[in-house]
């Protein structure tokens, strides 16, 4: 029987933050469960640059995002677990979890922190009709395939999806010698950033083809070709308007699921627009002692952001394990054109730190304010030039407005149109 | 652990066999087993790189109950006697098996009619205890069904099985009893000669007395060879999709709409596995190979899902679709019979649905028309019925992962992180004869779950790889033209 003050599950850049935060804080046994070969999570396979814009200030790729954090850990002295799967969390703070060295192991916990990351939605989850060829690749996989094992996947490529993962895997596999016929989205505009649009896509005269999907997969053994068509409104195919792409492989890149069947069984509520759990502002979860952070809560644009909520959980983790509990909560309602948000709900505290709250829109808009309202009273507001779904709205809330929100049991958050 | 030897058993150019069979899927290696209970030289040959990849690779799974089909056919009478032997069947290959029971369910007090013919098939076919359910029972059994439904049709001898689960099974059972397995050999002629017939192959030539055409689709082709077509095989589509087991449990029961002519119609079915999946569609088409979904037949199918079980959000669950193809015989009945042109030629054709159920029972009527046609059968004193499964990490007990881990470290590195499968289960399905990417999901499910490969694709490659000693580039997921790589980046072997 092993035993931890907080074991984090996930060895990726917010498991890693969660990790150096809570050795920072003095906390003792900190332990790192890893279902990979190293840590880093997915940093390792995104060779680009881009990393660490908002943390440090600099820009750095992947890997060396990763491997500051990992250094910090082993200096700090978290201890980690490497190709260690977590089988089950019983009863809130007992973890089994197994490997080829230990075997099975079941670990004593105080704290648990979340961090599993998030997965690529496939082909099945979009179900596009058709053939089942081999050539057929999330992008994640490919971008693995490539970077990591030094493997090409194919030569000539259409991608579905103008997400950042999407945008990148276009321009890495022209660096790589495919040719990338056409990226296409089913959205009137792109998924991605703005930034990864230009120097990925434009750059390269790579076709962007918006509001299309694929909607056919032709051959028998390795893929073919797609048919591609023209989508509406309501999301149909418009009739007609199919076109034939001969190509050997098809990336996907249509989204990323917050990984949560862990979590799922531990009964902490989820919550259906972002697919992950139900937090407060250190990333507590239902149960009192299980934290979460990174993509496991929802699908963030930027790292910088989720070492960020990494080291929130793990001063969440610290002030439960000092029994510092908070008196009441303040639910944060979605109002109009809310995706989602996290935190979705504030938990108050004697000492009252100021708040960042992650938002995302339902679809784009300009000239807007997004506003925070309690009782239809506006206590506070931002404006933005331009809100897409595809970046995600960070809001810095003062202790002065959380106070004000603290005088009633929820808040909502809408975006507005503003007039000069 | 099992010491059933790899398939693909090394072929000299010319070889002898008394009983030849053509054709590995389910219908194929249930005479092989059997045949393997005697003192002959079995060989079975299938043109795939693995078995079981034909119609038996797609479909709904169901071991059915036996009242569907008019009782006159041969698909009427063989089903029941099919579904009897199931349970102690999957005992002996430890194949899992639930035993569900069956629910047609109609939607109008008019179908009502069909309900009762069912049940009179089910008295002639000899099904047991089947009845009709009123409204209460029938929701009370499946509470999540629509309040539309006004009737059901009650078997409880259905069952569920994992066809190519059972079909590997088969064949790792024949082959540790002395049957040879020929894969990647395909049969291009026949020939009669005086003592035997000749059988031409992508591998080399085969001397037998007997030939089993179990070829399914193609069956009719191999009947072309003995001179002539003695019927045309054409395929007909069934269109799937597939359900993550996040779903939760909506009904423990297999679920059926009332048939029609052409289908028993769509079947909302708990795979054996735990999720849930909704089809088939019923669609002819010329190709043999197409395998495709359409967007109209997709359609279909969820609609049949939301339409049972309305409060059910299914396409938030989805996570793949395919499809299977029936092989339907002119006469739309199985045909099981020594061919007209060439004598000792057996035709097993025709095997449509519910071929998977009645294959113990289409079995034994081939071991009857062998002995008829003069084949010697002396019991084989070394066989044994009993076949060990691959053991998994995932739902064995607490004791059962720690001694398995114990004995084989491998055990405790989980690849496929969606099923929970083990490298050890892995290379254990590379020993029994998987060389491709879906071999191995089939044998262990590697691949199948939400994420569909994407984490375990790499990882999966490269123990293939390992263990076939055979490079990474050539690794594919079911056959050579399925490639996976197209080469090593550029450049890459300098950094
Ligand atoms: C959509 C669908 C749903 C179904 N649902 C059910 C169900 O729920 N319950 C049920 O009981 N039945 C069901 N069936 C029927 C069942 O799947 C089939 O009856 C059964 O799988 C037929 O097995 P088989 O061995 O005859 O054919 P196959 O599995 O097709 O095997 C034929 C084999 O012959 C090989 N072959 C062909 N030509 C050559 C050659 N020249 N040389 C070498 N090898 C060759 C092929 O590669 C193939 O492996 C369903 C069928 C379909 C398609």
């Amino acid at each position: 029987m092993y035993k931890a003050n907080v074991v984090i599950i996930g060895g990726g850049p917010a498991g890693l933050g969660a990790a150096c935060k809570a050795k920072e804080l003095g906390i003792e046994k900190v332990l790192i469960l890893e279902r990979d070969r190293e840590l880093g999570g997915i940093l390792f396979q995104c060779i680009h640059n881009g990393f660490g814009l908002q943390y440090f200030n600099e820009d750095l790729t992947g890997p060396e995002y990763a491997t500051r954090f990992i250094q910090k850990a082993q200096k700090l002295g978290v201890e980690s677990k490497l190709n260690t799967i977590v089988l089950e969390i019983n009863n809130n703070k007992k973890i089994l979890a197994v490997n080829s060295s230990d075997g099975l192991m079941e670990i004593n916990t105080e704290t648990i922190i979340l961090a599993m990351g998030c997965r690529e939605r496939t082909r099945g989850a979009i179900n596009i009709p058709g053939t089942r060829p081999a050539g057929i690749f999330t992008a994640g996989t490919a971008q693995r395939l490539i970077n990591m094992e030094n493997l090409l996947p194919g030569k000539s490529v259409v991608i579905l999806g103008s997400g950042d993962i999407g945008l990148i895997m276009a321009r890495r596999l022209t660096w790589v010698g495919a040719k990338v016929k056409a990226i296409v989205e089913m959205l009137p505009y792109p998924s991605g950033l703005t930034r990864n649009v230009v120097q990925c896509a434009e750059d390269y005269d790579i076709p962007l083809i918006l509001s299309h999907t694929v909607t056919n997969i032709y051959g028998k053994k390795r893929l073919t070709g797609v048919t591609i068509g023209k989508v509406d409104e309501e999301g149909n195919i418009v009739r007609k308007s199919e076109k034939y792409i001969p190509c050997d492989t098809l990336l996907l890149s249509v989204g990323l699921i917050p990984e949560n069947e862990l979590s799922k069984n531990t009964g902490i509520k989820l919550d259906a627009d972002t697919n992950g759990p139900f937090v407060n502002q250190y990333m507590q979860t239902t149960i009192p002692n299980i934290f979460a952070c990174g993509n496991v809560t929802q699908v963030y644009d930027l790292v910088d952001y989720v070492t960020e909520a990494g080291e929130l959980a793990a001063e969440g983790a610290h002030l439960y394990m000092k029994g510092l509990t908070n008196s009441k909560t303040v639910l944060i309602k979605k109002g109009r054109n809310i995706r989602q948000i996290v935190p979705q709900r504030i938990s108050l505290y004697e000492r009252q730190k100021p708040i960042r709250f992650y938002l995302r829109v339902q679809y784009p808009e300009e000239k807007v304010k997004v506003g925070i309202y309690k009782e239809g009273k506006e206590i506070f507001s931002k404006k933005q030039l331009i809100v897409r779904p595809s970046e995600m709205i960070v809001l810095e809330i003062s202790d002065e407005v959380i106070r004000k929100a603290s005088e009633t049991n929820e808040v909502t958050v809408k975006i507005n149109g503003y007039r000069n | 652990m099992s010491d059933s030897p790899a398939l693909g058993t090394p072929f000299l150019k010319e070889s002898r066999a008394d009983v030849a069979i053509i054709g590995s899927g389910v219908i194929g290696a249930t005479i092989a087993r059997e045949l393997s209970r005697y003192k002959l030289n079995t060989i079975l040959i299938d043109k795939e790189v693995d078995v079981g990849w034909g119609a038996t690779k797609a479909n709904t799974g169901i071991i059915h109950a036996g009242y569907s089909e008019d009782p006159h056919t041969l698909r009427g009478k063989l089903c029941a006697p099919g579904n009897r032997v199931y349970q102690q069947l999957c005992e002996e290959l430890e194949v899992p098996f639930k035993r569900i029971g069956s629910i047609v369910v109609s939607l109008n007090k008019e179908e009502i009619q069909t309900l009762c013919e069912l049940e009179n098939h089910a008295k002639i076919c000899g099904v047991p205890e089947t009845r009709i359910l009123n409204r209460d029972e029938l929701h009370s059994v499946i509470p999540h069904l629509t309040p539309k439904a006004v009737y059901g049709f009650y078997a409880p001898t259905a069952a569920t099985i994992s066809p190519y689960g059972l079909t590997i099974a088969l064949v790792e059972n024949a082959q540790a009893n002395g049957v040879n397995v020929l894969i990647q050999t395909k049969v291009l002629g026949l020939k009669k000669n005086r003592q035997a017939i000749i059988l031409n192959t992508t591998s080399g030539y085969v001397h037998t007395n007997f030939v089993i055409n179990a070829a399914g689709l193609w069956a009719d082709e191999i009947s072309a060879m003995s001179g002539e077509k003695e019927f045309n095989i054409h395929p007909r589509k069934g269109e799937y999709i597939l359900f993550d087991d996040a779903t939760g449990e909506i009904t423990d029961k297999i679920i059926f709409s009332v048939p029609t002519p052409v289908s028993k119609g769509i079947v909302f079915v708990p795979f054996v596995e735990g999720n849930y999946a909704v089809g088939p569609t019923a669609e002819d088409t010329e190709d043999k190979e197409d395998l495709s979904t359409s967007f109209k037949g997709l359609k279909k199918v969820l609609n049949f899902a939301e339409y049972f079980f309305p409060e059910i959000p299914f396409k938030r669950y989805i996570i793949n679709n395919f499809c299977g193809l029936r092989p339907i015989a002119d006469e739309n009945d199985f045909i099981i019979r020594p061919s007209y042109n060439m004598k000792g030629l057996i035709h097993v054709a025709g095997i449509q649905s519910p071929g998977l159920t009645a294959a113990p029972a289409i079995a034994s009527m081939v071991m009857d028309i062998l002995m008829d046609q003069g084949l010697k059968l002396t019991l084989n004193p070394y066989f044994n019925p009993i076949r060990r499964a691959i053991p998994q990490i995932k739902g064995s007990e607490y004791k059962t992962k720690e001694k398995l881990i114990k004995a084989n470290s491998k055990y405790g590195h989980i690849v496929c992180r969606c099923e929970t499968v083990s490298e050890a289960e892995v290379i254990e399905a590379i020993r029994r004869g998987a060389t491709t990417l879906d071999g191995v999901k089939f044998r262990t499910r590697c691949g199948m779950g939400r994420c569909q490969g994407g984490f375990c694709t790499p990882r999966i490659m490269e123990i293939l790889s390992r263990e076939l000693h055979i490079p990474l580039e050539e690794i594919s997921k079911r056959n050579k033209g399925s490639w996976l790589i197209k080469n090593k980046v550029l450049g890459s072997d300098n950094v």
